[in-house]
């Protein structure tokens, strides 16, 4: 009962402080942002009343111990939820500003639907959102998994996932507000910067702790590239938002670097944010769900230890590629160069060992629509860490750098890498979480990769001829040595293909509602949709558990 | 496993081993390719004309951050023909070296605004900010009519000139001290500007919205705007660049 | 000017000797001989539910 009012006073007490902040704001960002946090802290001083157990109070009784002979799943079911959630709000916002750019009747004239504050909440929402909610759900279930281990903390899990949706919700209501750090990709700002490191490092402790207590002898692969994933996100996250707060009650800060230290610390965040948040975290995806999909093992298990070393010994130097010809040191631009393009190398390995994987089981791409979907989604990997490379070298990027062919380039990485592993490891995880005998539907999913697969396609193409385009037009010379184009001529040209990108984000959110209606029927267990079998990977709900010395 | 000698087995089956080997693999990318960075000061061009933004300046640069204009628009102009000619002059490192954070920008969906400073009037900038496609038919940007509404309400301006004091800018202590009466100052064209000039050479001066009376957004955002890449004598700095 | 050459000499020499024979001490070490089996522990590990499973009805 003590610990009740304790943990309750303690809430309310936060809740409190976070009002008397907002009252003091010196700006409406950060009063809006301390008004949200004093409602979450109030909800949850009233959630640990409401639900306390009072008869056990009563009876003098602490709760009945948890059930220790089955994994933590609770987090990761909230984890998937809130991927297909994020996901949809992500698409849906990329949709709009990409019809923006088409249409700035869209912008609507008002200060919070501009495209300037609506594009990070787009990044934002996919990459932190959607992709950061799939690898936290992903890596706690597969830590389990592959350590035979029920998870370590689970209260401080908890913590970790609905600190992570507050960190969510703080940073996309910033955007809307005009409460931006100013550099892509790590736009929140300093009070929410501070949140996320609290958050990430009870999220290494959960993790960590998970494999320190495992019963298996091995780290499994998978678990090597998440952990390279949450310390190196936590180093970039610390090192590239040092900023000065003008007041302490104010959300603005600015940053401790200036000019090209900045750009450099900047891009070298931001790129590795792609290596590691978005390669790295999702390779370790890759690892795990798709041997277990195709019922194999990895194809070998030595080529990704190359993979690994390699990945984070060459990623972690690509940075400077994203200043090229800029005015950072040649020698920076050139070390960039040469990694990105090394970097190919280990890419490909990676790629290659996932599709391989499914060496003497190739019709499971006919048969199996998930293993379709990994298959795509490693086919776009290798695609885009082709084109990365190939985009690096410096003749390429004094045309593409500025372009839309650097937007396609991303979004044939994210939507058909990033995008694609994380659908398929969500039909994996679904019927498995809440103990469904399949998925809904698998022709459903069927649909999906068709809409999905057709609308990456119908993206990357439109970008790549509209950023080649853009950059011919820029540097075209008529016969009598002047420019040939006003810069708004080339945006008029542009228009077209700004459509059929409007046309591929369209198939690509159709594809994710079908994804959240199937994954919500299976949640809520509606009898299995009648149609014609396709293949699934077997699961046996009795052995999946974790190994610990039974009491009797 | 025979030998007991560290092996990657062993690393392997060690996390926190596991974690510090990449952790350190890690850092030193990130460290030998940023840390001479940190020391590149006495490498960037020493060029004439820098000085830190004025507190209306930086008002409006905030302005510029908080709409995110960075998203379409880059201020950095890469040393080729077709740039140089219809940007000016290639950006110096020089030339960001107050700039907390950097606007580079990484993407033209509209043109580079490094040196934009001067090349429309204020009234064209207030016209095409109210409304884009009035004077550039072509335009996707989007209106902001918001701006010339609203008053400019930066907070305390001396305190933003402290944190960026703190931060390495070299604001004197008069600047801060006078950073409120500044901001007023440079739109107000019937106040005594000797004093800010002396001390932010090439400040200009005027009210930039149209609306003598009022100090609003658009005065700052203008302002900054106006300012871009006008600082620096380019042509001045040319030969000290060829030793690089 | 000298703190920032000397660090930036050791960027492109022997910082990245030092990467490149950590890195292959790191990957090599997984090639010795003795690591095959090791590897092929490793990478059947997530199927051990499955074995399992069979043992249990087998």
């Amino acid at each position: 009962m003590d610990r009740l009012v304790m943990r309750t006073g303690g809430w309310f007490a936060l809740a409190l402080l976070a009002f008397a902040a907002m009252l003091a704001a010196r700006d409406s960002g950060f009063s809006v942002h301390m008004g949200i946090v004093s409602a979450v802290a109030l909800g949850l001083a009233i959630y640990g009343v409401r639900t306390a157990d009072y008869t056990a109070f009563a009876r003098g009784l602490v709760r009945m111990p948890p059930d220790r002979g089955r994994y933590y799943d609770d987090v990761i079911r909230w984890g998937v939820i809130a991927t297909v959630f994020w996901g949809l709000a992500g698409f849906l916002a990329g949709l709009y500003i990409a019809l923006q750019l088409a249409f700035p009747a869209l912008n609507l004239g008002l200060e919070y639907t501009s495209f300037g504050r609506l594009r990070p909440l787009h990044t934002s929402a996919v990459i932190f959102a959607f992709g950061g909610n799939a690898l936290i759900a992903t890596s706690f279930y597969v830590v389990q998994r592959t350590c035979r281990a029920r998870l370590f903390f689970p209260a401080l899990a908890n913590f970790v996932f609905w600190g992570y949706q507050l960190f969510i919700v703080l940073a996309a209501t910033g955007y809307l507000m005009g409460v931006t750090e100013g550099r892509e990709y790590a736009e929140p700002e300093w009070y929410v910067d501070l949140w996320l490191t609290i958050v990430w490092v009870a999220y290494l402790v959960v993790f960590g702790g998970t494999i320190l207590k495992r019963s298996e002898p091995h780290i499994y692969v998978a678990n090597w590239f998440y952990l390279s994933f949450i310390l190196t996100i936590a180093m970039l996250h610390i090192v590239n938002n040092l900023t000065v707060p003008v007041s302490f009650l104010g959300s603005k800060s600015y940053s401790a670097f200036a000019g090209v230290q900045d750009a450099l610390t900047q891009w070298w965040y931001g790129h590795n944010a792609v290596g590691f948040f978005l390669t790295a975290g999702f390779l370790a995806m890759m690892y795990y769900f798709v041997p277990k999909q195709a019922e194999r093992p990895v194809y070998s298990y030595r080529l990704s230890i190359i993979h690994f070393w390699s990945l984070i010994f060459l990623y972690i130097w690509a940075g400077p590629h994203h200043l090229h010809y800029t005015a950072l040191p040649d020698w920076a631009q050139t070390l960039g160069m040469v990694f990105s393009i090394m970097l190919w190398m280990p890419s490909w390995g990676g790629m290659i060992n996932g599709l391989m994987t499914l060496n003497g089981a190739w019709d499971k791409i006919r048969t199996d629509p998930i293993i379709r979907m990994m298959v795509m989604a490693l086919a776009f990997y290798g695609m885009s860490t082709f084109e990365g490379p190939m985009m690096s070298v410096k003749a390429v990027n004094s045309l593409s750098h500025y372009t839309d062919w650097t937007i396609g380039h991303v979004h044939s990485g994210a939507l058909g890498w990033n995008g694609m592993i994380t659908f398929a490891s969500l039909y994996y995880l679904a019927p498995r979480l809440w103990k469904r005998e399949r998925l809904y539907s698998l022709r459903l999913v069927n649909w999906h990769f068709w809409l999905a697969t057709v609308g990456i396609v119908l993206y990357a193409a439109s970008m790549w001829v509209a950023g080649i385009m853009q950059g011919l037009m820029w540097r075209e010379y008529g016969s009598d040595g002047y420019l040939v184009y006003a810069f708004s001529e080339v945006v008029s040209a542009m228009l077209p293909m700004y459509l059929i990108r409007a046309a591929g984000g369209l198939l690509y959110l159709s594809g994710a509602i079908i994804m959240a209606w199937n994954i919500g029927r299976t949640i809520a267990g509606s009898p299995l949709r009648v149609e014609k079998p396709m293949h699934d990977a077997a699961y046996d709900p009795a052995v999946d558990k974790p190994l610990i010395a039974q009491p009797v | 496993m025979a030998s007991r000698f560290f092996d990657h087995g062993k690393l392997e089956r060690n996390v926190s081993l596991l974690g510090i080997a990449a952790l350190i693999v890690v850092a030193i990318g990130g460290i030998v390719e940023i840390a001479p960075l940190f020391w590149i000061d006495n490498t960037i061009e020493k060029v004439e004309g820098m000085r830190p933004y004025t507190p209306l300046e930086l008002a409006g640069r905030n302005i510029y951050i908080r709409e995110g204009c960075y998203n379409c628009h880059s201020q950095m102009i890469r040393p080729f023909r077709d740039e140089t000619e219809r940007y000016g002059h290639y950006s110096l490192a020089a030339e960001s070296m107050f700039d907390h954070p950097f606007q580079w920008g990484s993407k033209r969906t509209g043109p580079d605004l490094a040196r934009v400073g001067g090349r429309y009037s204020d009234e064209w900038h207030v016209q095409h900010l109210k409304d884009p496609r009035a004077v550039v038919p072509e335009s996707i940007m989007p209106t902001y009519p918001f701006l010339a509404e609203r008053d400019l309400k930066p907070g305390d301006m001396a305190a933003h000139l402290t944190a960026l004091s703190d931060v390495g800018v070299p604001y004197s202590k008069d600047d801060v001290d006078k950073a409120n009466a500044d901001l007023a100052a440079q739109a107000d064209p019937t106040a005594d500007a000797a004093d800010l000039l002396k001390r932010y050479p090439k400040a200009q001066v005027r009210d930039f919205d149209g609306d003598p009376n009022r100090l609003t957004e658009m005065d700052a955002l203008v302002a900054y705007l106006q300012m871009l890449g006008t600082l620096v004598d380019v042509n001045a700095a040319e030969p000290q660049e060829v030793e690089r | 000017m000298s703190s920032y050459d000397t660090l930036r000499h050791f960027a492109d020499s022997w910082g990245l000797v030092f990467m490149g024979a950590s890195y292959l001490v790191l990957v090599g070490w997984h090639f010795l001989p003795r690591g095959r089996a090791h590897s092929r522990a490793a990478s059947t590990m997530i199927f051990k539910d499955r074995e399992e499973t069979e043992a249990d009805h087998g």
